[in-house]
C-alpha cells in the first residue's frame, strides 16, 4: 500500500454554480480512472469539505473523459457578491482537494 | 479545407485583456467572427446602479473602446464580425455609443444589429406566485420589493437571425454565454433548429472559448509548466458542418491547448454532464471524444442533443444591503493568536456600539496554523442591510495599528470602501412570455 496525494494521479478544476460549486477531476492516465471511482467517492469528498459547510455531495461520472465530476451544495453560502468567503466563487476547491490523500495499492508514483 | 467556421473569443468577463480582440483580430487573419462576453451573474446589479445614476448607462463601457480599436480592420475591408453580450442592460444605447464612435473613426458601411427582450424584470415584478428560487426553492415573494434586475438567457437563434440581416455587430443583452458561438454557426451553416446533435457540438465549442485563456493555459493545475503565459493566446475554434469542432490558439503566441486543459475547461462551472442545459439544446458530454490533432490543437467529436427546456433560465438580482471588508497584517511571535484576538475586539467594539453586523467573518492566512506563523494576514467581513453599521466596521480597523499588537502594520490601503451586495435569484421563466428582438442600426 502506498500513500499518494491526490493531485499524483489527476488535475482538477473548479468554480461555482450559483450557491454551489463544482469540482472537475480528471485522471492524468487512462488507468488512474478506476482508482479514482474506487477511492474518491461522494462521502469522502463531502467528508473533506465539511468544514466549509457543505451539503449532499452528488458524483458524476465521465467515463470517456477519464473525468469525474463533483456538485458541492451550499457550499459557497449565499453565493455571488454576498459570500463572505474569500474565494467567493470556488475557484480554489480544486486545488484543496488535490492535496487528499489516497491509499492505494495499485499506484505507487 | 474542410468547410469549418472560425470563431475566436477575446474576452471571457469583464475586466479581461482590453487589447486581446485586437491582438486576436491581427493573429489569426481568417477568424470570420469574434465573441466577447462581458456579462457575469452579479454584473448585472452593478450596472443597474449605473443605470439608475444616468439612463443612458447600463452597458459593458470597455466594449466602446475595444470597437474604436478593431475600426481599423474594418476600415481596411476586413470581413469580422462581433458577437457580444455588451449591451447588458441597455443594448441599444451600447450600439448607439458604438455607432458615435466608430463614425468618429471614419469607420463606416457597417451595421449594428441590437438584439433584446431578454429583460423579464416586470414579469417578475407583476408574478403572483411564479418565479421560485432554482436552488433553494423559496417563494419570489421572499424578496420580490428588492428585486433589482432580472434577465432571460436568450439563445442562439436571434442572433443567428441578426446575422441572417447583415449585422457586423451584434450586441445583446443577457444570452446564454455558449449561444454567442451558437449563433454564428446557426447562421453560417444554416443548420435546423432541430439539428440537436450539431447544436450540442457548437455549445461545447462555445461553452471550452467563453472563458477566453481558461481554455489555452489559464488557472490549469499544471500552470507552472505552461509556457510563456506573459504572451498567452486567447483561443479560436474551428467548427465542422456537423458540429464537431477543433479548439487551437494563434502561432507564435504562449499558453498551450491540450487535451489535459480542454478536459478542465469541458467541466468548468458544470453541473449533470448528462443534462448540460442551453436554449439551444440538452447537451450530454458523456459521448464526447477529446483528442489531440497535433500541436495546441484539440479536436471534439460525439457531443449529442436532445430539445431544450420549454423554460428559459433567468438570472435575478436584489438588494441584500452592505458589505465590507478589511485587512491588518500582524508579524511576530504569536502572530496566529495576535490576529485572532484582534478580530475579536473588533468584533466586540461593534457590538457595543449597537452596529453588530448580521453576518461577519475572521479569516487568517496562513489558514492553518502550527504555532510558527510569524506574519498573518486578518481579514474581517462584515455584512448587514444597514449601511451605518458596515460603515461603523470601516472605522474600527485601523484603532488597531495603536492599540494592538507589536507589529501590526498593512494599513496603506486606508478605510475598507462600503459596497453594495446583491443576491442571486435563478429562476425560469416560460419561452411564451419572452419575446427575443431584434433592431438594425446603420453606422
Amino acid at each position: 500500500m502506498a500513500l499518494i496525494r491526490l493531485s499524483q494521479i489527476a488535475h482538477a478544476r473548479s468554480g461555482d454554480k450559483g450557491t454551489s460549486a463544482n469540482v472537475g477531476v480528471i485522471a492524468r492516465r487512462p488507468d488512474f480512472y478506476p482508482i479514482l471511482l474506487e477511492h474518491l467517492t461522494a462521502a469522502r469528498v463531502e467528508a473533506f469539505f465539511k468544514p466549509l459547510g457543505v451539503g449532499k455531495v452528488v458524483r458524476y461520472e465521465l467515463p470517456n473523459l477519464g473525468t469525474l465530476n463533483f456538485l458541492l451544495p451550499g457550499v459557497l453560502g449565499t453565493g455571488g457578491s454576498t459570500s463572505l468567503r474569500i474565494d467567493a466563487q470556488g475557484k480554489a476547491l480544486g486545488q484543496a482537494l488535490l492535496e487528499m490523500r489516497i491509499e492505494t495499492k495499485e499506484h505507487s508514483p | 479545407m474542410a468547410n469549418v467556421v472560425k470563431i475566436g473569443n477575446a474576452q471571457g468577463f469583464w475586466g479581461d485583456s482590453p487589447s486581446a480582440p485586437a491582438t486576436l483580430a491581427h493573429q489569426v487573419p481568417d477568424m470570420g467572427y469574434l465573441t466577447l462576453d462581458y456579462l457575469a451573474e452579479v454584473s448585472m446589479s452593478i450596472l443597474a446602479k449605473q443605470r439608475q445614476r444616468d439612463p443612458q448607462a447600463g452597458y459593458a463601457r470597455d466594449f466602446i473602446d475595444v470597437a474604436a480599436s478593431l475600426a481599423p480592420f474594418w476600415r481596411g475591408g476586413r470581413k469580422l464580425r462581433i458577437v457580444t453580450n455588451a449591451g447588458a442592460l441597455n443594448p441599444a444605447s451600447c450600439a448607439r455609443a458604438v455607432a458615435q464612435t466608430l463614425r468618429s473613426l471614419d469607420c463606416r458601411a457597417l451595421r449594428i444589429a441590437v438584439v433584446s427582450g431578454d429583460d423579464v424584470l416586470p414579469a417578475l415584478r407583476h408574478s403572483q406566485n411564479d418565479f421560485s428560487n432554482l436552488e433553494s426553492g423559496r417563494p419570489l415573494s421572499d424578496v420580490n420589493d428588492r428585486l433589482v434586475t432580472a434577465n432571460a438567457y436568450l439563445g442562439a437563434a436571434p442572433l443567428a437571425d441578426a446575422l441572417a440581416q447583415g449585422a457586423d455587430i451584434v450586441i445583446t443583452g443577457r444570452v446564454a454565454d455558449p449561444s454567442l458561438t451558437v449563433g454564428p454557426c446557426l447562421y453560417h451553416f444554416g443548420w435546423n433548429h432541430h439539428d440537436y446533435d450539431r447544436l450540442a457540438g457548437a455549445t461545447v465549442a462555445g461553452h471550452l472559448i467563453e472563458c477566453g485563456t481558461q481554455v489555452t493555459g489559464g488557472i490549469t493545475t499544471d500552470w507552472l509548466d505552461v509556457p510563456d503565459v506573459a504572451h498567452i493566446g486567447y483561443p479560436v475554434v474551428e467548427v465542422a458542418e456537423d458540429g464537431s469542432c477543433t479548439v487551437t490558439k494563434p502561432p507564435r503566441t504562449g499558453g498551450r491547448v491540450n487535451e489535459a486543459i480542454v478536459k478542465e475547461q469541458l467541466v468548468y462551472e458544470i453541473g449533470d454532464p448528462g443534462n448540460y442545459l442551453s436554449p439551444d439544446a440538452t447537451v450530454s458530454f458523456l459521448s464526447l471524444r477529446v483528442s489531440e490533432a497535433g500541436p495546441d490543437r484539440v479536436h471534439l467529436a460525439g457531443a449529442s442533443g436532445r430539445p431544450p427546456p420549454s423554460t428559459y433560465k433567468v438570472s435575478a438580482t436584489y438588494r441584500v444591503g452592505f458589505r465590507a471588508s478589511g485587512t491588518l497584517t500582524i508579524f511576530g511571535r504569536g502572530a496566529h493568536e495576535k490576529a485572532r484576538r484582534c478580530g475579536e475586539i473588533i468584533l466586540q467594539r461593534l457590538r457595543e456600539a449597537g452596529a453588530e453586523p448580521a453576518e461577519s467573518r475572521v479569516d487568517y492566512l496562513p489558514a492553518t496554523d502550527d504555532g510558527g506563523a510569524m506574519e498573518v494576514l486578518l481579514r474581517v467581513t462584515v455584512s448587514d442591510p444597514r449601511r451605518e453599521a458596515v460603515e461603523r466596521f470601516t472605522r474600527e480597523i485601523a484603532p488597531l495599528v495603536t492599540c494592538g499588537p507589536q507589529g501590526t502594520t498593512g494599513y496603506a490601503e486606508g478605510r475598507p470602501a462600503v459596497h453594495e451586495a446583491f443576491g442571486y435569484w435563478p429562476t425560469l421563466i416560460d419561452r411564451e412570455l419572452v419575446r427575443p428582438r431584434i433592431e438594425i442600426l446603420e453606422v
